[in-house]
């Protein structure tokens, strides 16, 4: 393998970190607004925000991938794989990380909110600077797993045809014959993404053990 | 134990907090029957019963931690109704304790107490850290002011809450078994910012066991079982002349030494 092929794996290797930040920071955004509809006690949204959540979690991601990419295109709306794929992602995420925020503002003590409540502080305020904070140094270890997870995921987007890591690996592969030796460079690009983040959330895990001891 | 001569008659006539005829339901469950209450400003009030007589959920309902299904809470003067400018109003002047405390574990003392009146009542930085140095002084806990609560005994925590309240500028304050948590040895520490407190004319409802406390502050202590008030008198009736059976075992109960 030549550094023509490497610098091609390096650059599929940026679309992955790409897509991945794409989908982990609209994918936070949605998560929040769908953790906070799950807990906001009006019937509906926790219904609608429930059924989204098991909707996603209920389904394989490449399917979700396939739907996006030609569902929409088959409703007329023709997007490029780039936009298609950070769409997919951004749905997958928001579920999977509405539904561990839910979890983690749920295991905030009550006594928070009450304590929050008989000082005069509003939904907002009790939210942002009471709740959310706790419930956010709760989920972290889960979040970071499954930000993980997501890395990994992005794989499933070569199937639509968008370039990143693994797509690039299987093209170079195709180009220079050398299968193993190419998804063995693939394979440690993708563990030096994961594992420190992996590390990082044991880490994180262990000391919240600790500390609510 | 000697009463203060400051304690005595603090409570003016003007109501404070009026109860008429609340009821209270968990479902299916009534936790609160029939509760008629008046309490003046300044005036004093222990409230105790055996544990799920609806102590908690009587002062809960004050501040609308709990909502109500029948009568009528009004508190200075605003009707307590299900809405929340009603709710707001209330809030307003009443601050509370809780048993565990609930401090925002993840703000320090001085941040715990300047969250509220920055958000609920908009003071700028410097006016709302003022304020919380004040209180933070006056129940002689200033010098923890940049601590977080972990890393505060449980007494100390608990002034902390009691400060945080009082940041609020309330009327009126409830406390909930503010010293149950507590090792002994801490007890007195809080009970002594409870008598102050007292002492300087705050209208207070005090769920407690602690019967000294209430010989020395009470205006008037009342006894609740199965959601209802049983009895209530002056402490001194209270305890020497119970009229209720009921109320004569549960003084039984808790006077015997342990
Ligand atoms: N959220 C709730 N849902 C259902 N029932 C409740 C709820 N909260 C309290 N209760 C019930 O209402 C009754 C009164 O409870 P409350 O907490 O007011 O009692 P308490 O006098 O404060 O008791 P304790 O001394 O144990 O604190 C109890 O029987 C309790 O089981
Ligand atoms: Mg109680």
């Amino acid at each position: 393998m030549g550094v023509g092929e490497f610098l091609f794996l390096l650059t599929g290797l940026k679309w992955t970190l790409a897509l991945s930040a794409i989908g982990f920071l609209c994918g936070s955004a949605g998560g929040l607004a769908i953790a906070l509809m799950r807990t906001s006690g009006v019937r509906a949204l926790e219904r609608l925000t429930g059924g989204y959540i098991a909707l996603f979690q209920g389904t394989p991601l490449l399917m979700q991938l396939f739907v996006v990419y030609y569902g929409l295109a088959l409703g007329g709306l023709h997007l490029s794989a780039w936009v298609a794929v950070s769409i997919g992602f951004t749905l997958h995420a928001s579920a999977y990380l509405g539904e561990i925020w839910r979890g983690s503002i749920e295991a905030v003590p009550r006594g928070q909110t009450e304590a929050a409540s008989a000082l005069n502080l509003g939904y907002a305020a009790r939210m942002k600077d009471v709740v959310l904070p706790q419930a956010i140094r709760i989920s972290l270890p889960a979040t970071i797993g499954f930000l993980v997870q997501l890395i990994k995921g992005t794989s499933l987007a070569s199937i639509v045809g968008f370039t990143e890591l693994a797509r690039a690996g299987n093209i170079v592969s195709n180009q220079i014959f050398q299968p193993l030796l190419v998804f063995g460079v693939v394979g440690i690009l993708y563990f030096l993404m994961c594992w420190p983040l992996s590390l990082y959330g044991s880490h994180l895990e262990r000391r919240f053990a600790v500390a609510t001891r | 134990m000697t009463k203060h001569a400051v304690l005595a008659g603090a409570a003016t006539t003007e109501p404070m907090i009026v109860m008429a005829a609340v009821e209270k339901w968990y479902g299916g469950f009534r936790a609160l029957a029939d509760i008629n209450l008046t309490v003046r400003r300044g005036e004093r009030i222990v409230l105790c019963g055996p544990s799920g007589s609806g102590k908690s959920t009587l002062i809960r309902c004050i501040n609308h931690l709990e909502a109500y299904q029948k009568g009528e809470i009004r508190v200075g003067g605003t009707r307590l109704g299900d809405d929340g400018r009603s709710i707001e109003a209330v809030r307003r002047e009443v601050g509370m304790v809780f048993q565990h405390f609930n401090l925002f574990p993840h703000m320090t003392v001085l941040e715990n107490c300047m969250l509220a009146p920055m958000r609920a009542l908009k003071l700028g930085r410097r006016e709302a850290e003022a304020t919380a140095r004040g209180l933070l002084e006056r129940v002689r806990i200033l010098e923890q002011a940049d601590k977080y609560p972990a890393q505060l005994s449980g007494g100390q925590q608990q002034r902390v809450a009691i400060a945080r309240a009082l940041c609020m500028r309330p009327s009126v304050m409830l406390f909930d078994e503010p010293t149950s948590a507590l090792d002994p040895e801490m007890v007195k520490e809080v009970l002594d910012t409870m008598i102050a407190l007292a002492g300087e004319g705050m209208t207070m409802i005090c769920v407690t066991h602690e019967m000294g406390f209430a010989r020395q502050v009470a205006d008037r202590v009342i006894f609740m079982a199965e959601g209802s008030i049983v009895e209530e008198a002056p402490p001194d009736t209270f305890f020497t002349q119970p009229r209720h059976e009921r109320t004569r075992k549960f003084l039984g109960e808790i006077l015997r030494p342990h």
